[in-house]
C-alpha cells in the first residue's frame, strides 16, 4: 500500500513575469495527484535548487519566456550538481527556440515542452520518466 | 556518516529525504526516528493556525526573520489543503516566505494535508523530531485548521497562535470549531483595516464565555505582517507564553499529551496498517459483498475478520 | 419597436422555426451541441429584431463623438485620420533598436512604440546580479540617459509620437524622453506620446512591478499631475487589459478589470486633490484583439459607453474629452502558435480587423514568428503590411462603426456591458481595485478562466488549427532574429563609462533630494528629472525611491 506521491517544484526563474502557463501547469498537475510546490516570479538559482532540496522534489519545472534560459540553466544544473541532486528529473518549458533546445537537453534538461503543449502530455511524461 | 548523523549536522537534504520517508513509508522511517529520539525536545513548537488569507504565512516570516536576528535557527512546516478529488496539492505558502529560502538557518517543507499514508498527526510529529533533532530552536506549524486532522496538528505545539483578519464575516464561526479551545494568543491581523476594535471586542466576548481553567488570559494582540507592524510585541507574548508553560508546569503537561498522542497515533496506525496485511484485500472484499447483500451484517463481519486477525498475529509473532 | 411590429415577427419566427429550421435540423443536426464565443459565452443560432426590442438608438448607442460614444470617440473616426500604426520593437541595444524605428518609421509606420528589456522594466541597470542573462532580450536595454539619447538619434521628437511600454519606473523613462527632447531643442508642451504606468496590472498579470499598492499609485498620480501642467500632449497612462487577456482572461473579465482598475486611479487622483478634467481626458487605455471577431467588436463598443457612463455618473466630470475613452490595441499574442507560424499572418489579420471594426485609435500587429522569438525583419513587416491592406484596400474604414446596427453586435454590446458592471459592482464590494487585488479576487478569476481554455482546448471543444487539429511534421523555422549576446557585456561596459564620465557629487546630491521629495508628498518629477540630467542611472534613481516605498512581495496563491 505504499504509494508516493509526485512532487514537482514549478518555478519561474529570473525577471519574466508571465505565469499563466505555470499556473494551468500547477493546477493540471495537482489535478493528476501530484503535489507542486510554486515559488513564485524572480527565483535566483539559488532558491531554487535551495527549494528543490527542501522541498525534496523528484521534478523541477522551469517556466521562462523572457530567452534568458541559456544563462539561467547552467547556473543551476552547477548548484543542482553542488548538491548532488543528479536524480532529479529537470523539465522545461516557455519560450525557447529550437536550436536552444538540443544544447539544454545536453545539459540535462529531459524535455521542453513548447507553446501548444497538451498538459496531459506533462503529466505522463513525468509519470513515465519519475522513478 | 548515516542518515541520522547527516540530520544532526543540519544537512537539509537528509532532512529532507527522511521527511519524503515519513510520508510515503513511515516503517523504513522508524529505525532513524529511533535514534533520533534522543536528541529531541529542545525546540519549541509553534502551531500558526486560522482561516484563510488571515495572514498566517507572513506573520510566520515575520516572526521568523525576528528570530533570525536573535541568530535562532527555526523550521517551518506549512499545511496545505490537498485536493479532495486526486489528493494532489498546490503548495503555496514558500511564495509568503521568499527570503527565508536561502538562509541557512531556517528549513521550510511545504505538506499537503491528505499527503499521509497514516495521517497527519502522526506524519506532522515525526516531522517535528527530524527538525528538532537537525537543531532548531523554534518549530513552525502552519496550517488552516480547519477539520479535525489539522485541529489535531495545531495540538501538536506548545504554543498555539490563532490568526485572524477584520472582515471574516461568517468565517468567525469557523473559530469557534474546536480551535478557540487551545488558542494561546490571539492575533488580529491585517490591523489596519476597518473592524480590527470589533474583532477584538468578540473574541473578547468569546474568551470570557469558553470556560477555560488555566490561569493564562490569551492576550489579543493587533498586528500588520506585511508592515512588520507589532512583531516583536507578538514575540515578546510568546515569550511569555512560554516562561508561562514552563513555570506552572503546563508545558511540561503539553508534552505529555502530545507523547500520548503520539504513542496512541503511531499504535493505532501500527494497528491500522496490521489489519489490511493480516486480512488482505480479498478476504475483506469478501466480507463487503456479504454485507451489501444483506446477506449478513457489518457486525458480524467484524466478528470474523477479527478470529482471522488474532490468528494471523500469533501467527506473525511480532 | 412597437407591439404591433412585434407580434408579426413573433409570429413569422415561429412559422420559420416550425418549418424551415426543422426541416434541416432533422437532416443535419448542427455540428456541436453548443456554440460559444471566444469567451465561453454562449452564441444563438440566430439574431434578430426582437434581440434589440429594448434597443433605443440614441440612448444605447448614439452617434460618433457624442456621449455615450459607444460609436466612436470622433464623428469623423477614419474617414478624418486612420488609426496610428504602431508597431511595439526594442531589443539589444540602443543602436540596434534606432535602427529598427527608423526601418519602421520609413515604411509607413506612423508611431513608434518602444520595448524595453526586463532589467530596464524592473528598475535595475544591466550590471544588476538580477539581469544576468536578461539585457536587451525582450526589448532595449536602457541604463541612463545616454542611452536614451541613442535610442531617438536621427528621430525628431516634435513630429513623432512615442509610446514607451513602461509601468514601475515610467516617471524616470519620461523624465529621460523630457530630456532628450530638450536636447533636440523640443519644449516638453510639444510632446506626443503615452507611457503605459498601470502599476495594478502589474500586480495582476504582468509581473514588472517594484514598490507596493501605494506608493506606486502615488508616483502614477504625481505623473498626472505634473503632465497635466507641463506635458499637455501626453498620454500619462494607457490603462491595460491586454495583458489581463492573454492571462486568460474572458472578453468581459478583460474590460471589466481594466475599468475597475481605472475607476481605482480616478479615484486616487481625485482624492489627491487633482482636477478631474484636467488629467482625465489624457487617460488612455490598451486592449487585446482576441480570435472572435464579433465579441471582440461588441467588446470595444461595450468598453466605451460603460467608461464614459463611469466618467459622467460616478466622477461627474464636465469636459467631454473625459469621458472618452481613446485606445491602443494589440493583436493577441496568446493565440499564435508556435506549430505551422504562417498560419499567425492569417490570426493578426482578423485580429487587426477586429480592433479597426472596433474603432481603435492606434494598433501594433503581431509578428508571424512571436511564439518563437522576437520578430524579425522580414516578419514585422508583414504585420505592418497587413494594417496597411486593412486600411487601404478592405473598405471597412470607408464609414464609421459600420457594425452597428448588427442584430448580433449590439445585442453581445449589451451582454457584454452587462457582464462588465456585473463584475465592477463585486470588486466596488470589495472595497476597489486595489483591494481586490489584494485578496486575490481578480487574480483568481483569471486563473479560473485560463484553466477552462486550457481543458476547452484539450478536450478539443475548442480548436486551434495546427495545434489539435490539422497538424503536419514541423520543420525547424529559420531566420528568428537572435539577440547579440555581447550585448549584456558591452551595455555594462557603457554603463561603467557613463558613471566615469559623469560629475559624482552632482550625482549623489539629486538622488538625495530625489529622496528627500519622495519621503515627502512633494511631486517627484521634477526630482528624477534633475538626477536624469545628471546622468544617474536607472537602478541609482529606482534604488533611492527603493529605500523610500519598499519592495513589492508577491503573495497570492494559486
Amino acid at each position: 500500500m505504499k504509494k508516493s506521491r509526485i512532487r514537482v517544484l514549478v518555478a519561474k526563474p529570473g525577471l519574466d513575469g508571465h505565469d499563466r502557463g505555470a499556473k494551468v501547469i500547477a493546477r493540471a498537475l495537482r489535478d493528476a495527484g501530484m503535489e507542486v510546490i510554486y515559488t513564485g516570479l524572480r527565483q535566483t538559482p539559488e532558491q531554487i535548487v535551495e527549494a528543490a532540496v527542501q522541498e525534496d522534489v523528484n521534478v523541477i519545472g522551469l517556466s521562462i519566456l523572457s530567452g534568458a534560459h541559456m544563462y539561467i540553466f547552467p547556473k543551476i544544473f552547477h548548484l543542482l550538481e553542488e548538491r548532488k541532486m543528479t536524480d532529479i528529473l529537470i523539465i522545461a518549458g516557455g519560450i525557447i527556440p529550437a536550436e536552444d533546445i538540443t544544447e539544454l537537453k545536453n545539459m540535462g534538461v529531459k524535455e521542453i515542452f513548447t507553446p501548444g503543449t497538451d498538459t496531459r502530455d506533462i503529466v505522463e511524461f513525468i509519470k513515465a520518466n519519475v522513478a | 556518516m548515516n542518515l541520522s548523523d547527516e540530520i544532526r549536522h543540519g544537512n537539509s537534504r537528509a532532512v529532507a529525504k527522511l521527511i519524503t520517508m515519513v510520508e510515503n513509508d513511515f516503517q523504513q522511517a522508524q529505525p532513524v526516528l529511533k535514534e533520533l529520539h534522543p536528541f529531541c525536545g529542545q525546540a519549541i513548537v509553534i502551531g500558526i493556525t486560522g482561516p484563510p488569507g488571515s495572514g498566517k504565512s507572513t506573520i510566520t516570516d515575520r516572526l521568523t526573520k525576528y528570530l533570525r536576528k536573535m541568530n535562532k535557527k527555526v523550521g517551518i512546516i506549512a499545511i496545505d489543503p490537498s485536493s479532495p478529488f486526486s489528493g494532489g496539492a498546490i503548495l503555496g505558502d514558500r511564495i509568503r516566505m521568499q527570503d527565508l529560502t536561502t538562509d541557512k538557518g531556517v528549513f521550510i517543507r511545504s505538506v499537503g494535508a491528505r499527503g499521509h499514508l497514516g495521517g497527519l498527526s502522526r506524519s506532522t510529529q515525526a516531522v517535528v523530531k527530524i527538525l528538532d533533532a537537525m537543531g532548531k530552536d523554534f518549530i513552525f506549524i502552519e496550517t488552516v485548521g480547519v477539520g479535525q486532522s489539522e485541529i489535531d496538528v495545531i495540538k501538536v505545539s506548545d504554543v498555539v497562535l490563532l490568526i485572524v483578519m477584520p472582515g471574516m464575516g461568517d468565517d468567525i464561526q469557523v473559530i469557534k470549531a474546536g480551535i478557540m479551545e487551545i488558542g494561546d494568543i490571539f492575533v488580529v491581523n491585517k490591523a489596519d483595516r476597518d473592524g480590527s476594535d470589533k474583532l477584538i471586542a468578540e473574541i473578547e466576548m468569546m474568551l470570557h464565555l469558553s470556560e477555560k481553567e488555566e490561569k493564562w488570559n490569551p492576550p489579543i494582540l493587533k498586528t500588520v505582517g506585511t508592515e512588520n507592524i507589532g512583531i516583536d510585541l507578538l514575540w515578546k507574548n510568546v515569550e511569555k507564553c512560554i516562561d508561562y508553560l514552563r513555570t506552572s508546569g503546563e508545558m511540561f503537561q503539553r508534552r505529555k499529551n502530545r507523547t500520548r498522542k503520539e504513542i496512541y497515533d503511531l499504535f493505532q496506525e501500527s494497528w491500522r496498517e496490521m489489519f489490511f496485511q493480516l486480512i488482505g484485500e480479498e478476504r475483506l472484499e469478501k466480507e463487503v459483498e456479504k454485507v451489501l447483500k444483506q446477506d449478513d451484517d457489518p457486525y458480524h463481519a467484524v466478528k470474523r475478520l477479527s478470529v482471522i486477525f488474532k490468528k494471523n498475529l500469533f501467527k506473525g509473532g511480532e | 419597436m412597437d407591439h404591433k411590429e412585434k407580434k408579426r415577427i413573433e409570429e413569422a419566427k415561429i412559422k420559420w422555426e416550425s418549418k424551415s429550421l426543422e426541416k434541416v435540423l432533422n437532416k443535419f443536426p448542427e455540428r456541436k451541441d453548443k456554440f460559444v464565443t471566444g469567451s465561453n459565452k454562449e452564441v444563438k443560432r440566430l439574431y434578430d429584431p426582437l434581440d434589440l426590442e429594448e434597443f433605443d438608438y440614441l440612448e444605447d448607442s448614439g452617434f460618433p463623438g457624442d456621449y455615450p460614444y459607444t460609436r466612436g470617440v470622433q464623428p469623423t473616426m477614419y474617414r478624418g485620420r486612420l488609426w496610428t500604426m504602431r508597431q511595439y520593437a526594442g531589443f539589444g541595444d540602443a543602436e540596434e533598436s534606432n535602427k529598427r524605428y527608423k526601418y519602421l518609421l520609413k515604411n509607413g509606420q506612423t508611431g513608434l512604440s518602444i520595448a524595453f528589456d526586463l532589467p530596464t522594466q524592473i528598475g535595475y541597470d544591466s550590471d544588476h546580479p538580477m539581469s544576468h542573462g536578461e539585457v536587451g532580450k525582450v526589448g532595449v536595454a536602457i541604463d541612463s540617459l545616454k542611452d536614451m539619447e541613442i535610442l531617438f538619434e536621427g528621430i525628431p521628437l516634435e513630429k513623432v509620437s512615442t509610446s514607451m511600454t513602461i509601468n514601475a519606473p515610467a516617471a524616470v523613462l519620461l523624465a529621460m524622453y523630457i530630456a532628450v527632447a530638450e536636447k533636440q531643442g523640443v519644449p516638453a508642451d510639444k510632446l506626443n506620446g503615452t507611457i503605459q504606468n498601470d502599476i495594478l496590472k502589474e500586480y495582476i498579470a504582468r509581473g514588472t512591478y517594484i514598490f507596493p499598492p501605494l506608493p506606486s499609485i502615488r508616483l502614477i498620480t504625481d505623473i498626472f499631475d505634473y503632465c497635466s501642467k507641463e506635458l499637455p500632449r501626453w498620454n500619462t497612462i494607457s490603462i491595460s487589459g491586454y495583458h489581463i487577456r492573454e492571462a486568460g482572461a474572458t472578453a468581459i473579465q478583460e474590460i471589466a478589470f481594466t475599468l475597475a482598475n481605472g475607476i481605482a486611479y480616478v479615484d486616487a487622483a481625485v482624492k489627491k486633490g487633482l482636477d478631474i478634467d484636467k488629467f482625465a481626458p489624457r487617460l488612455s487605455f490598451f486592449f487585446n484583439a482576441h480570435n472572435d471577431l464579433f465579441e471582440e467588436v461588441a467588446k470595444f463598443r461595450a468598453a466605451r459607453k460603460l467608461w464614459a457612463k463611469i466618467m459622467k455618473e460616478r466622477f461627474a466630470v464636465t469636459n467631454p474629452k473625459s469621458m472618452m475613452l481613446r485606445f491602443h490595441t494589440q493583436t493577441a499574442g496568446c493565440t499564435l502558435t508556435a506549430q505551422q507560424p504562417d498560419n499567425n499572418i492569417i490570426r493578426v489579420a482578423l485580429q487587426a480587423l477586429a480592433a479597426v471594426l472596433g474603432g481603435t485609435q492606434s494598433l501594433h500587429t503581431n509578428s508571424r514568428d512571436e511564439a518563437l522569438s522576437l520578430p524579425s525583419q522580414k516578419a514585422v513587416m508583414i504585420a505592418l503590411r497587413t494594417q496597411q491592406v486593412i486600411a487601404h484596400e478592405s473598405g471597412v474604414t470607408e464609414t464609421v462603426d459600420p457594425m452597428a446596427g448588427s442584430y448580433y453586435v449590439e445585442k453581445m454590446t449589451r451582454e457584454i456591458e452587462n457582464g462588465v458592471m456585473d463584475y465592477i459592482d463585486q470588486i466596488e464590494q470589495l472595497g476597489g481595485a486595489a483591494k481586490a487585488i489584494e485578496k486575490g479576487f481578480i487574480q483568481r478569476e483569471i486563473q479560473n478562466s485560463a484553466y477552462q481554455y486550457q481543458r476547452d482546448v484539450e478536450d478539443k471543444k475548442r480548436i486551434i488549427v495546427g495545434v489539435n487539429k490539422f497538424q503536419i511534421e514541423e520543420e525547424t523555422m529559420k531566420d528568428l532574429l537572435k539577440v547579440n549576446p555581447e550585448i549584456e557585456k558591452q551595455q555594462v561596459k557603457k554603463l561603467d563609462d557613463v558613471k566615469n564620465s559623469r560629475k559624482e557629487s552632482e550625482v549623489q546630491e539629486k538622488l538625495n533630494l530625489l529622496k528627500n521629495a519622495a519621503n515627502s508628498d512633494q511631486n517627484v518629477m521634477p526630482f528624477i528629472l534633475d538626477c536624469v540630467k545628471s546622468y544617474a542611472t536607472l537602478g541609482e534613481i529606482c534604488d533611492q525611491l527603493r529605500e523610500v516605498f519598499g519592495e513589492y512581495k508577491e503573495s497570492i496563491k494559486i
